[in-house]
C-alpha cells in the first residue's frame, strides 16, 4: 500500500499493486479537473515544499497546481545552483525546511539518489520529482495513466522508449513501471546513448528505429539530454533527426497506428517531426493534464488520506 | 626489558614457521623462539588460543598530512593502524602540498617517529607536484626515507613520462607504485559501470579504464625492465593482465583491498557515499578474480587504500562525495572473514600477504619474526567474531561501509619494538606481572 509508505522515491521499489493503486486513485482526480471549481480540501493544513535544485517549469508547475487543487499550503523553494556551490549542504537545506514544519517535500535534484539521501535525513515525506539520471516516478505514472486511457491496459503492450536512454530518468522510471505491469519494453537509440548492460533491466534493445516500431503499440519519445553529456554522443542533430527522429514517413510504414508520447519539452525537428507532434498533440497534451491528476493522487495517498470523505 | 609471549600459534611466513611456540622479546627485538622458554625475569603474555604474527604491514594508506589534517593526520592514522594490528604503513603523497621533496619526506619520517605508534614510511610522488611532467629527485628522496614512488590519486597521464619514471626509478631500490587508470575513460564516473549503474543512473567507471592503465604500465615495466607495483587491482581482466605479465617475467607486483574482495557494486544500491571509492566496487566476477589473484599470488599483498574523509564530506549526494573509505581497523577482520572463513586462502597465506609480502615489495625491514628483528607483533584471536562499531575506529574519520558488519578475528595486542601500541580490554587478564611490562612506554593515546 502506497499510503503505508513514507515517501515516493522511485518506481523500482514499488509493487505492481502499488502502481495500480496510484493509477486508480488518479481517476477521480481527473474528474476534479473538469469541474468548474477545481479544488478539494484533501490536503488542507498540510504544508508542501517544492524544493527544486534544477530548472523546471512544467514539473514544478504541475506539482504546484496539484498541491493547490488539494488545498495544501505551498512553498516553492528554488535553488538554481547546486547545494555544494552554494556552500550549504542538501542535508542542512532540507533540515531547515523541515524546521518550518513542512509535511511533504517534493524534490528535483541533479544527483541520482538525492531523494533517497534526503529521505534518510528528514521526517517529512519525500516525493521524487526527478533525481539525476535515476528516476522520475510521477512522469512514468502519468505516461502509464495516459496509455491506459488510450489503449485500455498496460499488460501485454509493446512499448518503445526512444532516445537518450543513458541520461534519462524518464526512461528508467518507465522501464521499471512498464515491466512491472507486464508490458514488453524495447529501448532504442544511438549506441552511445544506451547503457552497456541495459538488458539487465529486463528490456530489449536495438539501434534500429524502424525495427523497434514495427510491432509497437506506443512509443515514448525522449529529448536528447545535451546538458548531461560530457562529450558529443551524436555527430549532428541532422543525422539524429534522420535516423532516430520520429517522422511521418517512419510512421507511415507501420502496419497499424501507434500512440506517441513525449514527456516534453519537445524539440520539433529533432526527436519528433513537427507534423508528428501536431498529429499526436492530443495525446501529448493529455499527458500534461494527467500529470496533475496523478500528482494529486500521489500527494493524497502519501498524506495519509486525511479528508478522504471529500472525494467520495 | 624482557617479554615472553607464551603458548601462542606463531605464524611467521617469512621463515616458514607455523607452530605453537614461545617468543622472547628483549630490548625491543625478537630474542628467540622456542618451546617452553624460561620466563626468568620476563613479563609473561599468555597467548594461548591466539595467533602470534609479525606486525601487519599496509603498503597503501592516506594519512592526509600535510594539508588535510581535518580528515586524518599521522597521529590519528597511526592510532588506526595500531588498532588494526599494523606496525608499519606506507603513506601516499597526494597531500597538500604533495610529498615530492626531501624536506617533506623527512618530515613525514620524523612525525611518524614522534607519534611512535606505527612505523610510517612515506611514498614520494613520481613527478613534482604530482603534475605528471618533471620527475622528482628519486634518489635523494629514497635517502630521506621514501619507500616507493607513486602517482596515487593522480595518475601520470603521459605514457612517455611514465616510461621515464620507471626507467629512472632504477637508480633507487624502490618500486614505482601505480594507480592505473585511463582517466579520460572514467571521467564523470562515480561507480562501477555495469548493471547497477544502469539501474541507478549513476555515471560509470568501466573496468576498461583500469585495464588499459594496467596494460600500459605493465608494458612500460616490461620494455624498461623496471619494477612496477600496481595498486588496488579491482577488475578481473587486470588480474589476468598481471598474471600473464608475471608468467613472462615482467617485474610487476600488485595488491588487492579488503573492500574489493568483500563487496560488489550492489552495495551502492543504498546510495551511501561510503560505498564510493576509486577503483569502485565492481561486479561479482571481479570480486572473485581478486580473491583468486590473492590465492595464487598474482596479487602479492593485501593493502587497504585507507582513505579518510570527514563525515560532512560523505554526508552528501552520491556524485558529490569524494572517493575513498577507511580500512585499517577492518583489514584483518575482513581478510579472515572473506578469505579464510570463505575457504579461499589459509591463515598463513593471508598473514604472508599482510606482512612479509608488502615489506619485501617496499624493501623495508618488517613483516618477520626473525631473531634480531624489531619486536613488531600482532596478536589476534582468529576465532573471535565481533561487530564493527564506531568506537572501534581509531581514525579521525568514519567513512566506512562496514559499520555494524561482523568481523572475523580480533586484534588483541599490537607491539611495536616490544611496546604495546594497542591492547584490547580482553587482553588484561592475559598480561602477567613482571618487570618488562609491555605497557611501559606506550603512549596514553594508544589506549585512548
Amino acid at each position: 500500500m502506497i499510503s503505508e509508505r513514507k515517501s515516493l522515491l522511485g518506481i523500482r521499489e514499488l509493487e505492481p499493486e502499488e502502481i495500480l493503486e496510484i493509477l486508480d486513485a488518479a481517476e477521480p482526480f481527473k474528474e476534479v479537473q473538469s469541474r468548474s471549481i477545481k479544488k478539494v480540501p484533501a490536503l488542507r493544513g498540510i504544508t508542501v515544499v517544492n524544493l527544486f535544485f534544477e530548472n523546471s517549469t512544467r514539473t514544478r508547475s504541475s506539482f504546484e497546481i496539484a498541491e493547490k487543487r488539494l488545498s495544501a499550503d505551498v512553498l516553492n523553494f528554488s535553488v538554481s545552483t547546486s547545494s555544494v556551490a552554494k556552500g550549504e549542504s542538501l542535508r542542512d537545506t532540507a533540515q531547515n525546511i523541515e524546521a518550518m514544519n513542512a509535511n511533504m517535500i517534493v524534490m528535483r535534484h541533479a544527483s541520482s539518489g538525492a531523494c533517497h539521501f534526503l529521505d534518510r535525513h528528514v521526517r517529512a515525506r519525500v516525493i521524487n520529482a526527478g533525481d539525476g539520471q535515476h528516476e522520475h516516478p510521477t512522469q512514468a505514472l502519468l505516461d502509464a495513466s495516459t496509455l491506459r486511457e488510450k489503449l485500455g491496459r498496460i499488460e501485454g503492450l509493446n512499448v518503445v522508449i526512444l532516445g537518450d536512454i543513458e541520461h534519462s530518468r524518464v526512461a528508467r522510471s518507465n522501464i521499471y513501471l512498464l515491466t512491472k505491469l507486464g508490458a514488453k519494453v524495447t529501448v532504442c537509440g544511438p549506441p552511445t546513448m544506451l547503457p552497456l548492460e541495459i538488458h539487465s533491466l529486463g528490456v530489449e534493445h536495438t539501434t534500429d528505429v524502424r525495427k523497434a516500431l514495427r510491432h509497437a503499440d506506443a512509443v515514448n519519445v525522449l529529448r536528447i539530454q545535451f546538458e548531461r553529456q560530457h562529450e558529443p554522443l551524436i555527430p549532428s542533430i541532422r543525422e539524429y533527426a534522420r535516423y532516430f527522429g520520429i517522422t511521418e514517413d517512419k510512421l507511415a510504414e507501420l502496419p497499424r497506428g501507434i500512440t506517441v508520447l513525449h514527456p516534453g519539452p519537445m524539440n520539433r525537428g529533432t526527436e519528433i517531426a513537427h507534423e508528428v507532434a501536431e498529429e499526436h498533440a492530443g495525446t501529448i497534451l493529455r499527458q500534461v493534464s494527467n500529470g496533475v491528476a496523478v500528482r494529486m493522487a500521489v500527494l493524497y495517498l502519501l498524506s495519509g488520506g486525511v479528508g478522504a470523505e471529500v472525494l467520495n | 626489558m624482557k617479554i615472553l609471549i607464551q603458548g601462542g600459534r606463531v605464524i611467521d611466513p617469512a621463515n616458514g614457521r607455523d607452530e605453537i611456540t614461545d617468543v622472547l622479546i628483549e630490548n625491543g627485538e625478537i630474542a628467540g623462539l622456542d618451546r617452553n622458554l624460561a620466563a626468568d625475569d620476563a613479563r609473561v603474555v599468555d597467548a594461548k588460543g591466539l595467533v602470534v604474527a609479525p606486525g601487519l604491514v599496509d603498503m597503501h594508506v592516506h594519512f592526509r598530512e600535510p594539508g588535510y589534517e581535518y580528515k586524518e593526520d599521522i597521529a590519528s592514522g597511526s592510532r588506526a593502524a595500531s588498532r588494526g594490528g599494523f606496525t608499519a604503513v606506507a603513506c601516499m603523497p597526494n597531500t597538500n602540498p604533495p610529498i615530492d621533496n626531501e624536506a617533506l619526506v623527512s618530515r613525514i619520517v620524523r612525525l611518524g617517529n614522534d607519534v611512535g605508534l606505527c612505523r610510517v614510511h612515506p611514498i614520494a610522488a613520481i613527478t613534482k607536484g604530482q603534475q605528471g611532467k618533471e620527475l622528482t629527485e628519486m634518489r635523494i628522496l629514497e635517502e630521506a626515507g621514501a619507500v616507493g614512488f607513486s602517482d596515487d590519486g593522480r595518475p601520470v597521464d603521459s605514457a612517455r613520462v611514465m616510461r621515464r619514471a620507471l626507467e629512472y626509478a632504477r637508480v633507487t631500490s624502490k618500486p614505482v607504485i601505480a594507480h592505473c587508470e585511463e582517466v579520460a575513460l572514467s571521467a564523470g564516473g562515480h561507480m562501477h559501470e555495469g548493471a547497477i549503474s544502469a539501474m541507478l543512473g549513476i555515471g560509470g567507471i568501466p573496468n576498461a579504464s583500469e585495464d588499459i592503465g594496467v596494460a600500459r604500465d605493465v608494458r612500460l615495466a616490461e620494455i624498461t625492465g623496471s619494477r612496477l607495483h600496481v595498486c588496488h587491482v579491482s577488475s578481473a581482466r587486470s588480474v589476468e593482465i598481471i598474471r600473464r605479465a608475471k608468467d613472462r617475467g615482467v617485474r610487476v607486483t600488485a595488491e588487492g583491498t579488503p573492500h574489493h574482495f568483500t563487496l560488489t557494486d550492489e552495495a551502492v544500491l543504498s546510495f551511501d557515499a561510503n560505498t564510493k571509492m576509486n577503483p569502485p566496487l565492481r561486479a561479482e566476477v571481479d570480486r572473485r578474480a581478486v580473491i583468486e589473484g590473492l590465492a595464487d599470488g598474482t596479487l602479492d599483498a593485501i593493502a587497504t587504500d585507507h582513505a579518510p574523509h570527514a563525515d560532512r564530506e560523505k554526508l552528501v549526494e552520491f556524485d558529490q562525495a569524494p572517493f575513498g573509505i577507511i580500512g585499517l581497523e577492518t583489514s584483518l577482520g575482513l581478510s579472515l572473514r572473506t578469505l579464510v572463513k570463505g575457504g579461499h586462502l589459509d591463515l598463513a597465506t593471508v598473514i604472508e600477504r599482510m606482512t612479509i609480502a608488502p615489506a619485501r615489495i617496499l624493501g623495508i625491514p618488517a613483516g618477520t619474526l626473525s631473531p634480531g628483528a624489531a619486536a613488531d607483533l600482532c596478536l589476534f584471536d582468529p576465532e573471535m567474531t565481533w561487530t564493527f562499531e564506531k568506537s572501534d575506529i581509531g581514525s579521525r574519520s568514519h567513512n566506512t561501509p562496514f559499520l555494524g558488519e561482523e568481523m572475523q578475528g580480533r586484534v588483541m595486542l599490537t607491539l611495536l619494538g616490544g611496546r604495546a601500541t594497542w591492547e584490547h580490554p580482553g587482553m588484561r587478564s592475559r598480561l602477567g606481572v613482571g618487570t618488562g611490562s609491555p605497557r611501559n612506554g606506550a603512549r596514553a593515546e594508544a589506549n585512548a
